[in-house]
């Protein structure tokens, strides 16, 4: 059998006496769907800092694709294949739609390496940049400030920017998260149609998105592992309710 | 499933989008001309129209590194100084005259200051890093102090010889070799430095001052990048240097100094970071100013300076060239209703 996509193996971290992750272990194989879910402050967005590089744990391991990347800085972990998105966005406002792209895939094939070449004279990144766009439906806003888009266009850019990146491995970090119920639906597609061989941890408060799109889902609570299961067994699941789903349920019951 | 049309419609657009960005402009000729036009005009400022060329290569120097890099600067004057000391120690001690590759001499160890100082503080950001620039140029000038045996110390570094340029034209009272000397070693430059600034490097270079986390979380060798524009602008800064101490075959460690650093710092600022060429209008405008403020006050010169800056900084934030920028695109708009 081969390694899994992405796997932790007891990463632990804490911010003096908080312990953001608790000996955190997890496999995504290829083409995993996975939900990452908890109330807020459970330590996800930490989650994917560790896994990005951006936090080092101060115990256990982050191996992707079988290969053992913790002491490796962000950036050579990109360059494997680990890309994610950002909970607030983060994007080069000043900049297009269009050029935003070209730097994620200028960066990935080394096209910015190159300091005497005029930026857009390659056919091949222009072509690609679009492609990117026509999936995500920005084609239109393409030589626009990202500045100047509305607040659900920006986060489209958001993923596009990452899957110019050609991951193996995507972590989206609450995709939908400030985008309008009459938006989202542009964010699910998305989604729904990302290509099947990465493999995707998403964390998501909107749990109907979670449930739409994850085929397993764990569970975090104060920086560890509560249980992980099928979107179905963690509906379920008594403590689950009683930690996460209850407020949710309760807060749905009073908007009635 | 994909229309293929407008997508070829839409690859045309973005590909002249992206080409229109570097293509010359008729307004940059601006510039050239009126240097060209300064030369003939005002023979007898010649010595200051080449002090003024310096300043803007100093300034553009600063631009790569501040205007599309980010990284903010208290110490640029370190490089200016070690340009300045080394065609100067080159002319003086070594008998190494010759004009030009004493400034390439002097752009290769400003270079090899600024990737070895780059790569240590670069790490850093924010006011550790103003402190560690500022730190670097004290540190060089003190470097100097020490060795006063070969630098010439406070005092200076006289009898700095420069041979006749490319071998026939000499220096002559009036400074026209010189100053001519000056615009075209800018104009060299200058073309270097558009060039890097508009390839994917330079957009690397502004995608790390938009979002240095987004660089990161893509992959891109944010270090390296920085160090690289860093040494780039070291070069250029020295360049700057050498051109300063064979105009006026003489040095001091005043090279260095903090306000050296901070003028061009305020040059920049007033003209517009940034955008190429408000590395001219800011050049042009402080030592012009300067130049007539002084000759009214000679004490108090510098308030007409801090008077303007306030002004630019609260009222131009994008400094003189976008303020025109902005002047133009509304004189445009209210033409064609």
């Amino acid at each position: 059998m081969s390694a899994p996509a992405l796997e932790t193996r007891g990463v632990s971290m804490s911010f003096g006496a908080l312990a953001v992750a608790r000996d955190i272990s997890l496999a995504l194989p290829r083409g995993a769907r996975r939900g990452l879910i908890g109330p807020n402050g459970a330590g996800k967005t930490s989650l994917v800092n560790l896994i990005t590089g951006v936090l080092k744990p101060s115990a256990g391991r982050v191996l992707l694709g079988g290969e053992d990347i913790t002491h490796l800085s962000q950036e050579a972990r990109a360059r494997r294949g680990l890309a994610r998105t950002f909970q607030i966005n983060q994007l080069f406002r000043g900049l297009s739609v269009l050029d935003n792209l070209c730097l994620a895939i200028g960066e990935r094939t080394g096209a910015c390496n190159n300091l005497f070449r005029p930026a857009g004279s390659k056919p091949a990144v222009i072509e690609e940049a679009l492609e990117h766009l026509a999936a995500h439906r920005l084609v239109e806003d393409a030589l626009k400030p990202v500045r100047e888009l509305a607040y659900g266009r920006q986060r489209l850019v958001e993923i596009a920017l990452a899957l110019a990146q050609r991951p193996r491995v995507l972590l989206l970090d609450e995709p939908a998260a400030g985008v309008s119920s009459r938006e989202s639906h542009l964010i699910l597609d998305v989604l729904e149609r990302l290509d099947e061989e990465i493999a995707i941890l998403i964390i998501e408060h909107d749990m109907d998105v979670v449930f739409r799109f994850a085929r397993e889902i764990t569970v975090l609570v104060g920086g560890a592992v509560l249980m992980e299961g099928s979107p179905e067994e963690v509906a379920a699941d008594a403590r689950v309710r009683a930690v996460y789903l209850g407020e949710e349920v309760r807060e749905e019951a009073r908007h009635g | 499933m994909v229309a293929s049309e407008p997508l070829e419609d839409a690859r045309a657009r973005a590909a002249a989008f992206l080409l229109r960005r570097h293509r010359l402009r008729a307004a940059e000729a601006l510039p050239w001309l009126a240097a060209v036009l300064a030369y003939f005009a005002f023979p007898g400022h010649l010595a200051f129209g080449t002090q003024l060329l310096i300043m803007v290569l100093f300034t553009l120097s600063l631009d790569l590194i501040l205007g599309y890099a980010g990284i903010v600067s208290l110490g640029h004057a370190a490089f200016f100084g070690t340009g300045a000391y080394t065609a100067g120690m080159l002319g003086a001690r070594y008998g190494w005259g010759e004009p030009i590759t004493g400034l390439l001499a002097a752009g290769a160890a400003a270079a090899l200051v600024g990737c070895i100082s780059g790569w240590f503080l670069l790490r850093y950001r924010g006011l550790t890093l103003l402190m560690l620039t500022l730190a670097t140029a004290i540190m060089l000038q003190e470097l100097g102090n020490a060795r006063a045996d070969i630098t010439g110390g406070f005092e200076g570094l006289t009898g700095i010889t420069i041979a006749p340029l490319l071998g026939r034209f000499d220096y002559d009272l009036y400074g026209h070799t010189t100053y001519l000397y000056a615009l075209a070693v800018l104009f060299l430059v200058f073309l270097l430095v558009r060039r890097i600034v508009y390839s994917p490097f330079g957009q690397a270079l502004t995608g790390i001052r938009e979002n240095v986390r987004r660089m990161h979380a893509l992959g891109s060798p944010v270090h390296r990048r920085l160090v690289v524009a860093y040494t780039i602008g070291a070069a250029i800064a020295g360049i700057a240097g050498a051109l300063f101490a064979q105009a006026n075959a003489f040095v001091t460690l005043g090279v260095f100094g903090f306000d050296r650093s901070a003028a061009v710092l305020v040059m920049l600022i007033l003209g517009g970071a940034g955008r190429l060429y408000g590395a001219f209008v800011g050049a042009a405008v402080y030592m012009l100013l300067e130049d007539s403020l002084a000759k009214l006050s000679p004490e108090f010169w510098q308030f007409g300076i801090g008077l303007l800056l306030v002004l630019t900084v609260l009222f131009a934030p994008r400094g003189l060239l976008g303020l025109l920028e902005d002047l133009g695109r509304l004189l445009s708009r209210s033409a064609s209703p």
